[in-house]
């Protein structure tokens, strides 16, 4: 296996004396599309946002391409604009039009206004909303708004995307439109990791599937392994839960 | 039409009557009963004199363009300082604790200060410090009590505003890379100050009628113009005359800032 891409070692993380992260070790490779699974409160969004440091870890290392991020103090900003952030509810900005958004952040952290334009509306284009760039985030669908979210993180040309239960706000029948993004995505080579109650997209696109129990990884594996063959008691009787 | 659409229908009806009458009793019992009381005639004359009321609304009227003068450049002067004290008052960083301490202390005190003691104390004060022309203007420092007053208001106002904006999309905006300068002005401040526009707007409104207050250290606006004339026509009429003129501006201004306000509740609920 390559040099890995995020490296978790020990990773804690409390809230209020409560135990959320209880001790992670867990490694991304480049190009790889993980699915973290579990039980709501397992620990799944939190790990999330320990990644990119929007939440600091009490104790333990997150290494980005070999760079510890989790030391205190560490600035992060940098770091940021390589891991792309999608979170449930799309956080838009509702005051801009879609174009707006995603333009955002490249003019003012990558200084290019006009220079980013070709490559934003190329990324329109591609997810299907080039009809939309000018509409506000009230006037699309919660599938084009987050199809809209996950343009903005791309536009800032990251390596790696977290994404954080981007599909459990939206109806049933938008659910398809933004996996299908995330099937392109893979295609590209880009390294994921995903928060998701969608079990059968875990099964049939990921490269790995990590259970999460009560703060710490319950199970790691092949798709197949987990689904078919779960090795924990604790997996089998979540997966039974979940999938009737 | 159906059933229930007749029933509401008769329903309103019979609300709309009720209504209607009611209000017709209220007003004939005033109209009756007020004329009744033993001074009513004085207070006819000396409050309500028709031709009085006719000779004095042109120069009134032109007295109170003083007001919305005053008022005009106050405004921008307002909003700009209110801003600055929010955003130091919102300060993060550890070497910007004395802005955030003077932000406190600003609004603290100028909040608690009425208005008219301010433009005493600032209107006659400052100038008493022996400025030369201009410096010594009324108009000055009035302004700059109106201003030191109602900009500690805004401050407080903005800052509920930008508090009220879901850390969310502070988030969104930093995990995107965003310093947060950038968050604060792209992000955070449009939403936030669209957000208190109807607090905002009964504030004008508020201001609109303590410009009245400069009267008392000199400008000739609309209530001291009515003053002079009281004095010159031993007449009180000049002041309801500047009532009205007030109610005027005043009014539509409150409705629409309640419109604004109803607006803003639908489209959040």
């Amino acid at each position: 296996m390559p040099d890995p891409r995020l490296s978790l070692r020990g990773v804690t993380k409390s809230f209020d004396d409560v135990p959320v992260l209880r001790g992670i070790d867990l490694d991304i490779g480049p190009g790889e599309l993980v699915c973290l699974i579990g039980a709501s409160g397992s620990g799944k969004s939190t790990l999330l946002r320990c990644m990119n440091g929007l939440e600091p870890v009490d104790d333990g290392e997150v290494r980005f391409d070999g760079v510890d991020i989790a030391e205190p103090g560490f600035d992060l900003a940098p770091i940021r604009q390589r891991i792309g952030i999608v979170f449930q509810s799309f956080n838009l900005f509702p005051h801009m039009s879609a174009y707006e958004n995603v333009a955002l952040a490249p003019a003012r952290v990558l200084g290019e206004t006009d220079a980013a334009r070709p490559r934003i509306e190329a990324l329109f284009n591609r997810f299907g909303l080039a009809d939309h760039m000018t509409k506000y985030p009230d006037q699309l669908s919660g599938g084009q708004q987050q199809r809209v979210a996950v343009i903005r993180a791309l536009a800032m040309r990251p390596e790696t995307l977290l994404l954080d239960e981007i599909t459990s706000a939206l109806d049933p029948e938008l659910v398809g439109e933004v996996l299908d993004v995330l099937r392109k995505l893979r295609d590209d080579g880009m390294t994921m990791v995903l928060a998701t109650h969608e079990m059968g997209f875990a099964r049939d696109v990921a490269d790995r599937v990590v259970f999460m129990d009560q703060g710490v990884v319950a199970e790691d594996g092949a798709p197949e392994d987990i689904f078919s063959n779960p090795k924990r008691d604790r997996t089998r009787a979540f997966l039974s839960s979940v999938l009737r | 039409m159906t059933r229930r659409a007749a029933y509401e229908a008769r329903q309103r009806r019979r609300a709309n009557t009720i209504a209607g009458l009611s209000t017709l009793a209220v007003v004939a019992l005033v109209v009756v009963l007020v004329p009744l009381a033993p001074g009513w005639e004085a207070v006819q004359r000396s409050f309500f004199d028709g031709e009085t009321f006719v000779n004095t609304f042109p120069t009134l009227l032109r007295a109170f363009l003083l007001d919305v003068a005053i008022f005009a450049w106050s405004v921008p002067l307002i909003f700009a300082l209110g801003l600055a004290i929010a955003l130091a008052r919102g300060a993060q960083s550890a070497a910007l604790f004395p802005l955030r301490i003077f932000g406190a202390i600003y609004v603290d005190l100028f909040r608690g200060i009425p208005v008219v003691l301010l433009v005493y104390l600032v209107g006659f004060g400052v100038p008493g410090l022996g400025l030369p022309r201009p410096w010594n203007s009324p108009y000055i420092w009035g302004t700059v009590a109106l201003v030191l007053t109602y900009s500690a208001y805004v401050a407080e106002v903005l800052r509920s505003g930008i508090e009220s904006i879901h850390a969310s999309q502070r988030n969104a905006a930093i995990c995107l890379g965003l310093n947060s300068r950038d968050t604060m002005r792209y992000v955070i401040l449009p939403q936030a100050i669209r957000r208190v526009v109807p607090a905002n707007m009964n504030m004008l409104v508020a201001l609109q009628k303590d410009v009245a207050l400069l009267s008392f250290i000199g400008p000739v606006e609309i209530l001291r113009q009515a003053g002079i004339y009281k004095s010159l026509l031993a007449n009180f009429t000049p002041y309801v005359v500047a009532a009205v003129i007030f109610l005027c501006v005043t009014v539509p201004a409150t409705r629409y800032a309640d419109y604004l306000l109803n607006k803003d509740r639908n489209a959040r609920s």
